[in-house]
């Protein structure tokens, strides 16, 4: 019960000489909203990338909760719980909101290889989809085709997806990105929502959403973590401030 | 037996130059643009037959049609670029292939059409003819003419690559598109000009083909098949990847003609399937 | 449940709409009924039309619906029809356990080459497909102390349908056979589409990349479809062969994987009826075409193809449903 939801030992991945997370070590306890920030090419992604199995380490571990998950395929992850959103939209375009999220839920359910009986008469995986799409003010169009819907919507079904999963880690990359200001206040009801069963790790440029919701802060440059710690403690911090905060604003 | 094997080595290399020609074109533009080009060697039957009516309806001498065989083909590819290939860049692998299948079954019937379907007879100069001995060994001066011609535009290929200002465009783009035009590299030109190129290329190898292989209207498809295990055995957008997969599969089919009949191309495609498992990308490709 | 402001009432019931049998539908398998009565002299022609679009439907399941690009599936269809020829000039002819023959080698060896297929993309996966068509039809010409090699099967003898219906030239016994055997494939296949395995299916054509996100196994998946698209493409080749009783090596060969692409994609890939229509349009077609120099099919298919991704790239189904959507709104 102590053991941390996700931690990852000596982390390491390199593009020939390009070094893109240099030894990286995280633990995060359950329950904990996470920010992970850092100028633009600090291996925030990678490290999200690294952690969901997209992209195989070159040395060190992945665990969750008490599992070692290194060798562990994409999609096994998920199964345990590790889910990621995207930062740039990867949704199905031609598949309806609910068409979708109904997806999702089927490929929890272990039901996505069935094929005798239509979909509509699995009830019970429709109507789970329809209410994560419900509590999320998509509700009113679950029947739209996700390329027709407004870009803060698609975000909103980015994170959709994700919860259809029921994940027990959530790695959100960048989830606000592009959304204009006055539809992102869905985006952040929708994170303030989030169960405190479930354990978040956000990435943002935005400082006032990470103050605003993470309760711990990660800074990474160039690959690795340079600090960790609570909101006022990384606002303090000299080195942060010269490196991310204070000189030119690159997010 | 040696002296078999060398026969077989010799002919394999000569084939597989010829190979080359043929297909380095479609590598670097497929490399480049990732654009399924089947019509590739719609190209090159273009340079063959433009050979043959320049020889035998206007007597020329064989060299002289070699460069409008190359300047036909490459012409030929450019209109169609304009007009068709440019809408399909950002289109499906399927659409791409079945737009281009489209364009050879049309290739194919006009060349029918016009030329009829018999295999095109082409006199080569006397100086090209015959064989010669070296060592106790016959080897034909043709395939010698081919295995030197490959070799030198080979080294211009590479040359160019590396040491022109073009070449570093055209690398550039191979490499990493977005990237390049971040540059300021203008990487539709340097892919138009590379594609007429390549077609130009692939012209050239049709005609020269011609007394190796032969020329009928189903060379488009025929040679399709050759061309495609070149590209995706030697890796997109590499000429060095071509140029190893060219000779591997011309040495192969060669061997594999001589020394077991019986399999006849199975063994082509076996090799084939096999190395795409081992590396998906080809064996100089980079994703 | 009743319905909340901002909630929509069962949403279920708007999937089930979706999915519901159409009018037009029946209207469509109820001309299918016509050459018995309106031209019984095209009756050999209608049933080559159904064998072939039983085999454009298998292509679907894997083109159209989960966006693997063969050229190679003749490959599936020749096995079948030769199995279906091989049982019967070897003392086997009943037609309905001969076709169950073909579906399972077909499917056999669908499943041995899925876990291959599974593991590509792009243009890997194409030429995959295309030499696994290719090693096909050059084993077939190698070993022709089995196949007959370039000559064909011969000896293909079958016994009637049903220990009554007779294969003969006039062609009553092989269409109402194909027609019957293509309508429950096609039943099949349309509730495979609306399964959960369907919409699956429909993800990794939209986003491959999305589906290991979700935890899909896509490569389970694959397999999957590709095992069955071969069961289907075997069947059809069985049924080419006991209605026509000969086998030759043009089942197998890269014309027929091209040829049922062009059909596929005139129809409108993905539509579940797209493989139908594109190949009543072909083989009507080449029909009346026939008696023409060969070349100029050729030329006019090439043509239509070019039109066809050109502006009409949903192919003719596709167009269709734009004009019907244009003209509603």
């Amino acid at each position: 019960m102590s053991e941390p939801a996700l931690a990852t030992r000596a982390l390491h991945k390199s593009f020939g000489s390009l070094a893109v997370a240099r030894d990286v070590e995280l633990t995060l306890p359950r329950g904990v909203r996470y920010a992970l920030i850092g100028p633009n090419g600090a291996g925030k992604t990678t490290l999200i990338n690294l952690m969901t199995g997209m992209l195989k380490p070159d040395a060190g571990r992945i665990f969750l909760g008490a599992d070692d998950i290194t060798r562990l395929e994409p999609e096994a992850r998920v199964k345990r719980g590790l889910v990621r959103t995207f930062q740039i939209n990867t949704l199905f375009p031609s598949l309806t909101a609910l068409e979708a999220v109904t997806l999702a839920v089927c490929e929890r359910r272990s039901l996505a290889g069935t094929w005798w009986r239509r979909l509509p008469a699995h009830r019970d995986a429709v109507d789970e989809a329809y209410g994560i799409l419900v509590s999320l003010a998509l509700g009113v169009h679950c029947h739209r085709l996700t390329r027709e819907l407004a870009y803060g919507q698609q975000r909103l079904l980015e994170i959709a997806l994700a919860l259809a999963t029921r994940p027990k880690v959530l790695l959100l990359d960048e989830p606000a990105a592009g959304v204009p200001r006055d539809e992102s206040a869905g985006l952040f009801a929708a994170i303030a929502g989030l169960s405190q069963d479930i354990t978040v790790l956000f990435i943002e440029h935005d400082m006032n959403v990470v103050f605003r919701f993470a309760s711990r802060i990660i800074v990474m440059v160039r690959g690795r973590i340079l600090v960790e710690g609570s909101p006022d403690e990384i606002a303090a911090d000299a080195q942060v401030r010269e490196v991310y905060l204070g000189g030119a604003r690159h997010g | 037996m040696f002296g078999s094997l060398l026969g077989v080595l010799f002919d394999g290399l000569a084939y597989g130059m010829l190979l080359f020609l043929l297909s380095v074109g479609l590598s670097v533009t497929l490399g480049m643009m990732n654009f399924v080009n089947l019509a590739h060697c719609s190209f090159a039957m273009i340079g063959g037959y433009v050979t043959v009516t320049l020889m035998n309806e206007l007597n020329w001498p064989f060299f002289a049609t070699l460069p409008c065989a190359f300047a036909a083909a490459g012409i030929a590819s450019v209109a169609l670029e304009r007009t068709l290939y440019r809408r399909l860049y950002r289109a499906s692998d399927l659409d791409q292939c079945l737009l281009t299948i489209g364009i050879v079954f049309v290739s194919v019937a006009v060349a029918a059409y016009i030329y009829g379907t018999i295999q095109q007879p082409v006199q080569l100069p006397p100086y090209l003819r015959g064989s010669f001995t070296l060592m106790g060994m016959t080897f034909g001066v043709y395939r010698l003419f081919l295995i030197a011609a490959g070799l030198a535009l080979t080294l211009v290929l590479v040359a160019a690559l590396e040491w022109t200002r073009f070449g570093a465009q055209v690398r550039a783009a191979v490499d990493n598109q977005r990237m390049a035009r971040g540059l300021g590299i203008n990487v539709d030109g340097v892919f138009a000009v590379t594609f007429a190129l390549g077609s130009g290329l692939a012209g050239l190898g049709g005609a020269l083909a011609i007394d190796v292989v032969g020329l009928d209207p189903a060379f488009a498809f025929t040679y399709l098949v050759y061309v495609l295990i070149v590209v995706s055995v030697g890796g997109l957008g590499s000429i060095g990847g071509s140029f190893a997969a060219a000779t591997l599969l011309g040495i192969s089919d060669m061997a594999g003609k001589y020394y077991f009949p019986e399999l006849g191309a199975f063994l082509i495609y076996l090799v084939m399937v096999a190395l795409l498992m081992w590396r998906p990308a080809g064996l100089f490709g980079r994703r | 449940m009743t319905a909340v402001a901002g909630q929509i009432a069962a949403p279920h019931r708007y999937l089930e709409a979706q999915i519901r049998w159409r009018a037009i539908e029946t209207v469509f398998w109820l001309a299918t009924l016509l050459p018995f009565v309106a031209s019984p002299s095209y009756l050999v022609l209608a049933s080559q039309i159904a064998i072939t679009a039983l085999f454009a439907l298998s292509l679907d399941l894997i083109l159209g619906y989960a966006g693997i690009v063969s050229l190679g599936h003749a490959a599936f269809f020749g096995l079948g029809a030769y199995t279906a020829g091989l049982a019967a000039k070897h003392g086997w002819g009943e037609p309905l356990t001969g076709l169950a023959l073909a579906a399972a080698a077909a499917g056999l060896v669908g499943y041995a080459l899925s876990f291959i297929i599974a593991r590509f993309r792009h243009l890997a996966l194409i030429m995959t497909t295309l030499g696994m068509g290719l090693l096909l039809l050059e084993a077939a010409n190698s070993a022709s102390w089995l196949t007959g090699g370039a000559d064909g099967l011969q000896g293909v003898r079958m016994w009637p349908l049903a220990g009554t219906f007779r294969f003969d030239l006039w062609g009553y016994a092989a269409y109402t056979y194909s027609l019957i055997v293509l309508f429950l494939t096609f039943l099949l296949v349309r509730r495979l589409i609306h399964s959960p395995f369907g919409l699956a299916l429909r993800g990794i054509r939209e986003n491959a990349t999305r589906m290991p996100a979700i935890g899909a196994s896509s490569r389970a998946h694959i397999r999957k479809v590709y095992t069955i698209a071969a069961v289907i493409a075997g069947i059809a080749g069985g049924l080419l062969t006991q209605t026509t009783e000969t086998v030759s090596l043009g089942v197998l060969d890269f014309q027929r994987s091209a040829d049922v692409l062009v059909i596929l994609v005139l129809g409108g890939a993905g539509r579940l009826y797209g493989g139908l229509i594109g190949a009543i349009i072909f083989m009507v077609a080449r029909d009346q075409f026939s008696g023409i120099n060969p070349q100029y099919w050729y030329f006019w298919i090439g043509t239509l193809l070019i039109a066809v991704v050109v502006f009409l790239p949903n192919g003719i189904l596709g167009g269709l449903n734009q004009l019907m959507s244009r003209r509603g709104s």
